[in-house]
């Protein structure tokens, strides 16, 4: 039930960064127990928004209401205690403590209240209250770092709604989960609608924002566009309204035009993660690996990349045996990481666009050991141009560029190398439409110039959108192969779910 | 940072315009060039994400290695073993760290207690005298106006900021700093330049030993007690960042110049060396606070 009056009103929002005008009189309206997405390309000013809301930052001109009164948020407390719980990409569990301990962080339940001693026993009998809410079977007295990120999601939702949360906002909050991990978030998004609970839902992925949003408020360049109803809105709309401009193709697929073989890795095996992993891929061809997160597809890239020990396998590098025990060993054989962790694994946040860029070839930009910075200047320049990557200048350091352009930078760091064998890791995790075009284009360019691409994605329309050939994995073994024309979402899941590729099986 | 060094030095030379004085200057920059090379060693190991705890005990243990190798061998000989000594330090420091992985805290804090014991097992627990004559050019003598301690440092300091800014190794460190597992995943061998870090931290720690014995013409056990705090802090006032990948020996030199400045000028217009410390403290805090602040503001 759809309560008409708004329980979260924005109104002519302003706030500046050094240099930027970051929300430019933004408004929005958020009912209770509506569940509303906040749609934008990166830097349109989403994140700007729900911060100001959860109270980060405060807005340099324009009112929040709440229940039709000014509402004052000087910092996330106050936000909290007017009833705004946020969920934010970056998790803010303590990983080694109770779930338990962390629901209820700064807020324990007393048993001797002078003393602040704490009642384990109702600590642990009102979180198993808050999870059979929401239907969830974990472990109230478990570690925190022992469990998955989908149930640290569902944790973080707990703890909103252990807090009477009134509004909560979640910042893609499906990015790290599997579809089926998706399916349970979206059942406990429906009991928050039915307790008549409000949801901001801020997504980059539209058929998500289709099944469960009621309307959906559109940023762009920091300031509003439009609200729409979603069920009457159709997703090229959506994508229209964001960008400000038709997007034709999604995919933009070229030609599958396959050369010889350049990578070939014979069962791959690493005890007790990675079981006889064996495939192949060519020149101009891009193979897919999908399945469930805890599939073992990161590791299975890592194992080729040198990253992780293997303990027995084979792999090939132009049809010749190859040892790669080091990362540095794959790159001399002209294969690149693109990690699916950004921030953790892809860039040096503090260090320069230029100094990321030429990282991985600092010996092409070397003379003795002698750096030629000019000359890091110019090829960076070059890069970023024609990777597009949107950035003042090359001397600007990473942590300020938006995911997109992180990612792009990533990419333009092994296009310095000769690499040309791609393990793309999630390549467009939290990036915007806009962005992850860029990327699939950055792709075809590749393949154009005779690399061969591996792409693992738990994105299923990505992968139908742009493999050649898909690999389902489970468990660390591959149990399906399908050719692009024959792939279907249906077959790939019950092949990732149930570990047979004939669904008839 | 460069308009605080110079308030300091204004409020100081007016309080005691001997401040300004060349026999001053020279004594200045004589006594900063200790704590200098220190702390051009703890800004690669800073920078790359970790630490040397164990600098100031490495002063002693080469004190003490340089006296007697110079007693029996003679001045070359002597010297050599001192710097020989510093490094072989930097180099355990480094295999502990980069091959066993134990964290550099761990790892010199486990050298800076065994290289004190070292000098002092060496020596007996006393000060080893009787060194030739020439050595005390190395601490007491001049090239021009300059104080050769103030050359030596100087020099390192170019040295340090070339390699830092424009070599493989320099770009390397600041990579490992500000992202151990992405510059992992970037080809650099993060286990081998890492052992690089302590030995070059190792090195010039072995050359302020050196200089120091010199300037007191002893090998002496008991040197360098927190003196690796102050590098410390000589790193993160100037701006370096305490957990890795920013800064560089711009900040350091800034660094250093403050605490330089501060001591002697507090010396000249005689504040306690009691109520010092109390300054000093409050300085290190203040500094990395306000860089804090301003780093949020961004």
């Amino acid at each position: 039930m759809i309560d008409a009056r708004p329980f979260l009103e924005l109104r002519g929002i302003v706030k500046r960064f050094p240099g930027v005008l970051a929300l430019n009189g933004v408004s929005l309206d958020v009912r209770a127990g509506e569940v509303h997405a906040l749609l934008g390309e990166n830097g349109a000013g989403k994140s700007t928004l729900i911060k100001t809301i959860a109270g980060v930052y405060r807005p340099d001109a324009g009112d929040i209401r709440l229940d039709g009164r000014i509402a004052s948020i000087r910092n996330p407390h106050d936000a909290q205690a007017l009833g705004i719980s946020t969920i934010f990409q970056e998790f803010t569990l303590a990983p080694d403590m109770t779930v338990a301990e962390n629901i209820f962080l700064g807020r324990e339940p007393l048993r001797v209240r002078a003393l602040s001693i704490i009642d384990r026993k109702q600590l642990i009998r009102r979180t198993r209250d808050v999870l059979a809410s929401l239907d969830l079977s974990i472990d109230a007295e478990a570690t925190v770092r022992h469990l998955g990120v989908a149930q640290h999601q569902m944790i973080e939702i707990a703890k909103a709604l252990s807090l009477d949360a009134r509004l909560i906002i979640m910042d893609e909050p499906t990015a790290t989960l599997t579809s089926h991990e998706i399916d349970r978030l979206f059942e406990s998004i429906g009991r928050l609608k039915a307790r008549g609970v409000a949801v901001v839902y801020v997504s980059h992925r539209l058929d998500e924002v289709k099944a469960i949003c009621d309307r959906a408020t559109i940023l762009r360049d920091g300031a509003y566009v439009a609200t729409v109803p979603v069920a009457s809105t159709t997703v090229d709309e959506m994508i229209r309204l964001m960008v400000g401009r038709d997007l034709k193709d999604k995919f933009p697929k070229t030609a599958f035009d396959p050369g010889e073989e350049v990578l070939r890795v014979e069962r791959l095996t690493r005890a007790g993660v990675l079981h006889g992993i064996s495939f192949s891929v060519r020149r101009g061809e891009i193979v897919g690996i999908a399945g469930l997160v805890g599939s073992k597809r990161t590791e299975t890239a890592r194992a080729i990349f040198g990253a992780d020990p293997i303990d027995s396998g084979r792999i090939f590098l132009r049809g010749t045996p190859v040892k790669v025990r080091t990362p540095a060993d794959a790159i001399a054989n002209r294969v690149a990481l693109v990690p699916e962790d950004r921030k953790r694994q892809g860039i040096f946040a503090v260090l320069s666009v230029r100094e990321n860029i030429v990282l991985s070839a600092l010996r092409l930009f070397s003379r003795n050991g002698i750096l030629d910075l000019r000359r890091e200047t110019r090829r960076a320049q070059e890069l970023v141009s024609a990777l597009r990557v949107s950035t003042p200048d090359v001397e600007k350091r990473v942590l300020d560029l938006s995911g997109g352009n992180q990612q792009k930078v990533v990419i333009a760091k092994w296009l310095n190398t000769d690499a040309e064998v791609f393990l793309f890791d999630e390549p467009t995790r939290g990036i915007d439409v806009g962005g992850k075009i860029e990327v699939y284009r950055l792709m075809g360019d590749l393949l154009a110039r005779g690399a061969a691409i591996v792409m693992i994605s738990s994105e299923l329309p990505e992968i139908l959108g742009m493999s050649d050939r898909i690999l389902v994995m489970r468990d660390g073994r591959i149990c399906g192969e399908f050719d692009r024309a024959d792939a279907t979402e249906e077959k790939i899941l019950n092949c990732a779910l149930r570990g047979v590729s004939d669904p008839a099986a | 940072m460069p308009a605080v060094i110079l308030g300091l030095a204004v409020i100081f030379g007016t309080i005691n315009p001997n401040f300004w004085s060349v026999t001053n200057m020279a004594n200045v920059s004589r006594q900063m060039s200790i704590l200098a090379l220190l702390a051009i060693g703890q800004t690669f190991a800073i920078l790359s994400g970790g630490i040397d705890l164990s600098v100031g005990s490495l002063l002693a243990l080469v004190s003490v290695v340089c006296a007697q190798t110079m007693k029996t061998f003679g001045l070359v000989e002597g010297i050599t073993a001192g710097l020989l000594a510093g490094t072989v330090a930097g180099l355990i420091s480094g295999l502990i760290i980069a091959r066993a992985r134990v964290p550099a805290f761990i790892a010199t804090l486990g050298m800076l207690v065994a290289a004190r014991g070292a000098a002092l097992t060496l020596s007996g627990g006393l000060p080893i005298a009787g060194l030739p004559r020439e050595f005390l050019v190395l601490g007491a003598g001049y090239i021009g106006p300059f104080p050769i301690p103030t050359v030596i440092a100087a020099t390192a300091f170019v040295l340090a900021h070339v390699i830092l800014s424009r070599t493989r190794f320099g770009r390397y460190v600041y990579a490992m700093g500000s992202n151990e597992e992405a510059a992992v995943l970037s080809g650099i061998n993060v286990a081998n330049y890492k052992m690089l870090v302590y030995i070059t931290s190792g090195l010039f720690a072995g050359l302020a030993g050196v200089i120091l014995t010199a300037r007191v013409i002893s090998g002496q056990p008991t040197l360098g007690e927190v003196q690796e705090l102050y590098s410390i802090a000589a790193v993160v006032i100037g701006g370096g960042r305490i957990s890795g990948g920013v800064g560089g020996i711009g900040t350091t030199l800034m660094g250093v110049l403050v605490l330089g400045i501060l001591g002697n000028g507090l010396n000249l217009v005689q504040v306690s060396s009691y109520i010092q410390n109390i300054v000093i403290g409050a300085i290190i805090v203040g500094a990395v606070w306000i860089d804090l602040a301003r780093e949020r503001r961004r």
